[in-house]
């Protein structure tokens, strides 16, 4: 499904990602771990075609399409959603207003026919529920004076409407106080399934306790260090990264 | 290709609307001088003392000088090059009906998506279709004068009901007022005339189309809006203009009276010829524009939606005379390419608890200039005015700029004054975030600007709301990054 193969990644010049190697299988959770400044949040951007990275050696294939040569919005007809870590606010446009116009747009690249006001009604009330925003929460700006937790349920939210096969969530945890945090975890729940693939980018195992990985990879200094199953994302919560730092000898 | 030429390319988009009607036009020549005016003013048949108050104006206007204090640069025009009539040929037999309108004419206002037959049927708005000087179109005029409503070319009016014209022409902007007034006073050509007799609400939004299509021919449209006491009118004017490459010079003068509980909602949709991507050519659009609220409890209100033009000066203006009036200032202006626009309002309030609101969103592209200028002024006996200002600026891109010039006077210590102005730039992070959610990056420039504009779109009457929207689509296709 995703696979990213040395890749390498540099910011003005300054190599970032450093030989990135990540094969994930349809309808698979992979939680990405690593201190501060590791490149995680460059990864994420990256896969989702943010300008202002130069990529310098490797690929990313998905579905055996060729992200790096896709922009942006190509990438998202193609299922790409990235769940951003600071969701933006655009005033005036109305949040709802924006999920319809990316959803026929994705609709209209597949060939298919565009929702009408009525039947997109109906599918954005019941995924609101799913992470319980009410409906006038749906009518306001984007992101229009939304608290943070009310950002980080919208991007969810929005994920279940786009109905993605390849999520990333960019740090949805951070900033979240336990309510929000197990709200947001039960929307990622139910929206996971066997064509769906799920990335997330996360500092803390505290949220994986509420979603739980199939695979958990430790990014530090450009490069994936470790790679486990959950027990390892239980020993980096009680040790640090500097044990795993030390074993791969960088 | 990378972002920033993106923009370059959207914003570079051509002029949709350029093209030329070839109709005989009966032009007079180039040049100004008592003679010219003279002539005008017997081609339309006017009395005498019409004629003398087009000779006050231009013996006033021999005295002043262009206004330079608007933040625009243009090489100085020759007024002596400038022909100061022109009418189509087919208005001297007067058409009856659409089936008498030149084909040709009606051709260009389809190009422009103006067809009148359907506004007439569809969306019953009647139109006094403005094409070069002379109106050669009035509909649904019947309907109008069932309910006592005027509405006709000001030609007309002044022949029809020289006692109403000769009472309120000049009454609001006086023929001394400025420059480009003075000027339009001197020369004006037509323009629209309408009166709302007492207690009446018009039962349609009045629409007048204009449209500038002789090449080298100043336009200089007057109108004229009186709404009696407690009468009700929506007057909407919109307009396009053919590509060519002088520059134009466009000095119109509107003028709106309203008396004791009237209300006058004045929109415009105004996409003339902006100049090419180098800034050759262009409308220069030298406005005069304001709004007596003479009466007590009347309400005037602007609502502008500016894309057009190479040059804009122009400030729809309220004098809130009446206690407890209102004025209401509403405005989108977006420049690109060398577009340049001054604009902003004036509202002075000389009666008791006036309010006014003003809502300027300016939205500057490629290398546009953009400057919102605004004058609140609040009169000694003003007790318990208050005004809300707010103007926001959009950039796009980085070669354009942005400028705000408020001034406040305030001689009265009852007011409540509230100012709030912002500048930004469209972000990467808003594109990028629209992007990822699937939408393309010129779509998701207009659905940024859009709800840039959105608080002054939504004072536009509903159709021209549609119109606005596709407007700010068409002008921006292609603009960011």
């Amino acid at each position: 499904m995703l696979k990213i193969d040395d890749l390498h990644v540099a910011v003005d010049g300054k190599e970032i990602l450093k030989g990135i190697d990540l094969h994930i299988g349809a309808g698979e959770v992979h939680a990405i771990m690593g201190p501060n400044g590791s490149g995680k949040s460059t990864l994420a951007n990256v896969i989702a075609g943010r300008d202002g990275y130069e990529i310098t050696a490797g690929s990313i294939r998905f579905h055996n399409n060729d992200l790096l040569e896709m922009n942006p919005e190509e990438r998202a007809w193609a299922g790409v959603f990235l769940a951003f870590q600071y969701p933006v606010e655009i005033p005036g446009v109305n949040n709802v207003y924006l999920l319809k116009a990316g959803l026929n747009a994705r609709r209209k690249a597949a060939g298919l026919s565009e929702l009408d006001a009525i039947e997109f009604m109906q599918l954005v009330r019941e995924k609101a529920r799913l992470v319980e925003l009410d409906d006038a929460f749906l009518s306001r700006g984007v992101n229009e004076g939304f608290s943070g937790g009310e950002k980080k349920r919208n991007e969810i939210f929005q994920m279940a409407v786009l109905e993605p096969t390849l999520a990333i969530l960019d740090e949805t945890d951070s900033g979240l106080d336990i309510d929000a945090l197990r709200v947001v975890a039960k929307g990622v729940n139910a929206l996971r399934s066997a064509e769906r693939s799920i990335v997330m980018v996360t500092h803390y195992q505290r949220l994986l306790d509420y979603i739980e990985p199939d695979a958990v990879h430790v990014l530090a200094d450009g490069r994936i260090l470790k790679s486990g199953d959950k027990h390892l994302a239980l020993e980096l919560e009680k040790r640090g990264y500097d044990w795993v730092r030390e074993e791969a000898n960088v | 290709m990378s972002e920033n030429t993106q923009v370059e390319d959207l914003v570079g988009k051509q002029y949709e609307a350029g093209f030329v009607t070839d109709i005989e036009q009966e032009t007079l020549p180039p040049g100004l001088n008592e003679d010219v005016i003279r002539h005008i003013s017997a081609k339309k048949d006017e009395p005498e003392w019409l004629l003398d108050w087009r000779l006050a104006a231009f013996e006033h206007w021999k005295t002043m000088s262009e206004p330079n204090w608007a933040h625009v640069k243009f090489s100085a025009i020759d007024y002596q090059a400038i022909s100061y009539f022109s009418a189509p040929k087919s208005s001297e037999d007067g058409p009856k009906s659409l089936d008498e309108v030149d084909p040709k004419l009606l051709e260009t206002y389809k190009k422009l998506g103006i067809p009148l037959h359907e506004q007439e049927m569809l969306a019953g708005v009647a139109v006094d279709a403005i094409f070069d000087s002379v109106s050669v179109a009035t509909t649904f005029k019947g309907k109008l004068k069932d309910a006592g409503v005027i509405f006709c070319p000001i030609s007309e009016a002044v022949r029809d009901y020289p006692e109403l014209v000769r009472k309120y022409l000049g009454s609001v902007v006086p023929t001394t007022d400025n420059f480009y007034a003075a000027l339009n006073s001197a020369v004006f050509t037509d323009g629209s005339f309408v009166f709302i007799p007492k207690g009446v609400r018009c039962p349609m939004e009045l629409s007048t189309y204009f449209r500038i299509n002789a090449a080298n021919t100043g336009q200089f449209e007057r109108t004229l809006i009186i709404a009696e006491e407690g009468s009700h009118v929506s007057y909407l004017e919109g307009c396009t203009a053919p590509q060519r490459d002088e520059n134009q010079l466009h000095a119109a003068v509107v003028e709106l009276v309203a008396l004791d509980d009237a209300q006058i909602k004045y929109s415009t949709v105004q996409n003339w010829y902006p100049g090419d991507e180098n800034g050759v050519g262009g409308i220069y659009n030298f406005v005069t524009k304001r709004g007596d609220c003479r009466g007590a409890r009347s309400r005037i209100s602007w609502t502008q939606v500016e894309t057009g033009s190479a040059i804009t000066w122009k400030y729809p203006s309220c004098i809130l005379r009446g206690d407890d009036s209102v004025g209401e200032f509403y405005s989108v202006a977006l420049t690109k390419m060398h577009q340049q626009a001054d604009t902003g309002t004036k509202m002075v309030h000389l009666g008791k608890n006036t309010t006014s609101t003003i809502i300027s969103k300016g939205i500057a592209a490629g290398f546009g200039q953009q400057s919102y200028r605004g004058l609140v002024h609040i009169g000694k006996n003003a007790d318990g005015a208050r005004n809300h200002t707010q103007c926001d600026s959009l950039l796009l891109g980085s070669n354009c700029g942005a400028h705000t010039f408020p001034y406040v006077e305030v001689k009265n210590p009852t007011a409540t004054m509230e100012h709030e102005a912002t500048t930004s730039k469209i972000g990467d992070d808003q594109l990028f975030y629209c992007r990822q959610r699937g939408i393309s990056e010129e779509d998701a420039v207009n659905l940024i600007v859009n709800g840039f504009c959105k608080d002054v779109f939504n004072n536009l009457p509903m159709e021209f709301a549609v119109e606005a929207n596709r407007l700010m689509e068409v002008s921006l296709e292609g603009a960011v990054g």
